[in-house]
């Protein structure tokens, strides 16, 4: 009898594995797409419409039993997924999700990079790199490292400073120390003042501001000035011809198109003008000397190589040569290269010279 | 104008940490919620409110007063509070004759409203109606969606990116497998679309547990209907334009993963790596001893014309 029972005992607990071993595989029509990093799985299956558009409790039945059979395969899916014991032995299994597939819109566009500053475009045009200052500096007084700047710096307190010595040109009834105050001052106001300017072009650019507004306020730069002024003028009925003008303001009347059309005199003009033109050009082509200033064209040629040359790498690294590298290039490259310009350039310096002046 | 221009400096840490937090970046935060009532929201829809707020908790803001405006006319009150709050979704119920119990769903993108659909509750059983277990506040849901519709129409597919957006909560390299407690699972038939939350209880009955052939065991899953159930139908939508949206979707350059370069992997998941040498003299290459390669010293006394050989070794 015992053994009779333990055999029927062994049979219901073989029927019972083997029914729970069936119980965690789930049959589907599709397979169901999966997003493991969002925890997201999508059931394309139809589900039976029939059924579903029944009467309440029936209804809630078959959708909690889709609800479970897509659970189970969601969670065999996460189950497979490479885990470890975070926090030693003892600590909980977690699993390492993978990035999300589903893509999902931001909730704000991606930050662009700030402008550079003004000094900063200047550095990248000359090429001046950022030098790695030590922090502590050797104070001859002290005979000890001493900081930079701040509490206990190299040259001791500027605020304890005893001794101004007064300049060769300078009054000399004048406050020597105020004048060094002031001197700070300034220099403060100067730099908090080019700080806020560089943070508002940043911010400007940002935001692109849409239009300038046509009334002066405190807070516009010489290049905004002169294109408002230049809008103001030109929105009359006569299209800005007939205005009056500043003593130091050009004499023509500015091209809506900004310069881009080229203007020619009329062929059957001033007589007498033409005339002292031609003579003045036969008098610059038969004198020595020369109209160009090759310096000064070289000088231009070269600082407009080096901002195309800032423009064309400013994606990549710059070039390790550095300031020393560069002068050392400089004549050998400058020198054949105005070589090579200096014979065309004389045929026609008036082009030249007007053009590049 | 000059106003508007102006740089806001701001004068305390706090304040400049406040700023910050709301800027773009990269990787963005979280997106929060806010859960607006309309000027004639009813019991039903308030409800509904208050459950989706308890269900999305740390991320989500329920307002508390009626707001009169009407979100499909004038999008201009909601992009202020989105401001104010610096929330990116939003849920806005209301009540009337012509559509009741209705719940305007939607998203926005630099605080302007993206997408926005409108759904009607027909029918909805609150939290507080189901007398079960309930799970801790800030879980991460598993969401599953069931239906072909889902796939098929456009409108479908967009409400289906909106509640992942929605219910998503943040994003986590890795789970803890035992804290897979809460499913919503959403199923579209006949034009309508059910909502249940469940919960599963995998965990709560080791017999259960199945020993699986890798070893690892896998359980089974059984749910207990927990949270808010609603049944939902589709009215009007508001769907973004498709240059926008794509413009929304489109992520920053500084996210993609650097490659490493010299890295290959191959199908059955062997690595290969490459490494640049300099030219080599092979004929000064130190290769393994061979005892039988070596050169015997009637060889070398051949080679070398005439050296004395070396002592052989008697064995």
């Amino acid at each position: 009898m015992a053994a009779v029972r333990v055999e029927a005992v062994l049979a219901a607990a073989e029927e019972q594995e083997a029914e729970k071993r069936r119980s965690i595989t789930v049959e589907k029509e599709l397979e169901l797409e999966y997003d493991l990093g969002n925890l997201v799985a999508v059931d394309r299956n139809p589900p039976s419409a029939a059924a579903l558009r029944g009467a309440g409790p029936r209804r809630e039945a078959l959708l909690q039993a889709l609800a479970r059979d897509n659970t189970q395969l969601l969670v065999s899916r996460l189950w497979e997924l490479p885990a470890e014991r975070a926090g030693g032995a003892g600590g909980p299994l977690v699993a390492q999700l993978p990035e999300p597939t589903f893509r999902l819109p931001r909730e704000k566009p991606p930050p662009k990079p700030r402008p550079p500053t003004r000094w900063e475009q200047f550095a990248r045009l000359k090429g001046i790199r950022r030098k790695k200052k030590t922090s502590l500096v050797w104070d001859e007084q002290a005979k000890e490292w001493r900081r930079r700047w701040g509490y206990r710096r190299a040259g001791g307190d500027p605020s304890r400073a005893w001794l101004a010595e007064v300049p060769a040109g300078a009054d000399p009834d004048e406050d020597q120390f105020a004048r060094l105050r002031r001197e700070k001052r300034e220099r403060v106001a100067r730099n908090e003042l080019n700080r806020l300017r560089n943070l508002a072009r940043a911010h400007r650019a940002g935001s692109a501001v849409p239009a300038a507004p046509l009334h002066p306020t405190g807070h516009q730069d010489r290049d905004e000035l002169r294109r408002v002024a230049r809008v103001a003028r030109v929105s009359t009925a006569s299209l800005g011809r007939f205005q009056p003008r500043l003593p130091k303001e050009s004499a023509e009347p500015p091209s809506r198109s900004g310069g881009k059309k080229r203007r020619f005199e009329p062929l059957l003009g001033n007589l007498a003008a033409e005339r002292s033109r031609q003579l003045e050009l036969l008098r610059d082509m038969g004198s020595k000397k020369p109209v160009l200033d090759i310096t000064r064209a070289v000088n231009k040629q070269m600082r407009q190589e080096e901002a195309e040359a800032a423009a064309a790498n400013k994606g990549k690294k710059q070039s390790k040569r550095g300031k020393r590298g560069r002068r050392q290039q400089r004549p050998g490259r400058s020198g054949k290269k105005s070589g090579a310009r200096r014979q065309p350039q004389q045929q026609k310096p008036a082009g030249g010279g007007s053009g590049g002046g | 104008m000059d106003a508007l221009d102006r740089v806001v400096k701001p004068k305390t840490k706090r304040a400049k940490r406040f700023l910050e937090k709301r800027e773009p970046k990269l990787n963005e935060n979280i997106k929060n919620a806010m859960l607006i009532k309309g000027g004639n929201a009813n019991l039903t829809v308030t409800e509904v409110l208050k459950d989706i707020y308890a269900v999305k908790k740390p991320f989500a803001v329920l307002y508390k007063r009626k707001n009169i405006t009407r979100p499909f006319e004038d999008q201009t009150s909601l992009e202020f509070f989105s401001k104010k709050s610096d929330c990116s979704l939003f849920l806005f119920g209301s009540h009337n004759k012509k559509r009741p119990n209705n719940l305007i769903i939607g998203r926005m993108f630099d605080y302007h409203v993206l997408d926005m659909i409108e759904l009607g509750v027909e029918k909805f059983v609150s939290l507080k109606d189901i007398k079960n277990s309930k799970c801790p506040e800030g879980t991460k849901p598993m969401l599953i969606f069931a239906g072909d519709m889902f796939d098929v129409n456009e409108e479908y597919r967009r409400l289906k990116s909106l509640l992942i957006d929605f219910f998503r909560g943040p994003t986590v390299p890795s789970i803890r497998l035992a804290g897979l407690e809460y499913v919503l699972h959403f199923t579209a038939v006949d034009g309508k679309i059910y909502m249940r939350d469940n919960i599963d209880f995998g965990w709560f009955s080791p017999p259960r547990v199945l020993l699986k052939k890798s070893g690892c065991k896998i359980p089974r899953i059984e749910l207990e209907e927990m949270g808010p159930s609603l049944d939902l139908v589709m009215r009007r939508t508001h769907l973004a334009s498709d240059d926008l949206y794509k413009l929304s979707l489109k992520q920053p350059k500084g996210l993609k993963p650097k490659k490493k370069k010299n890295i290959s992997h191959d199908v059955f998941g062997t690595t290969y790596g490459r490494i640049h040498m300099q030219k080599q003299d092979l004929s000064k290459l130190q290769t393994r001893k061979m005892k039988g390669l070596k050169k015997r010293p009637a060889e070398k006394s051949a080679e070398d014309g005439g050296a004395t050989p070396k002592k052989s070794k008697s064995a």
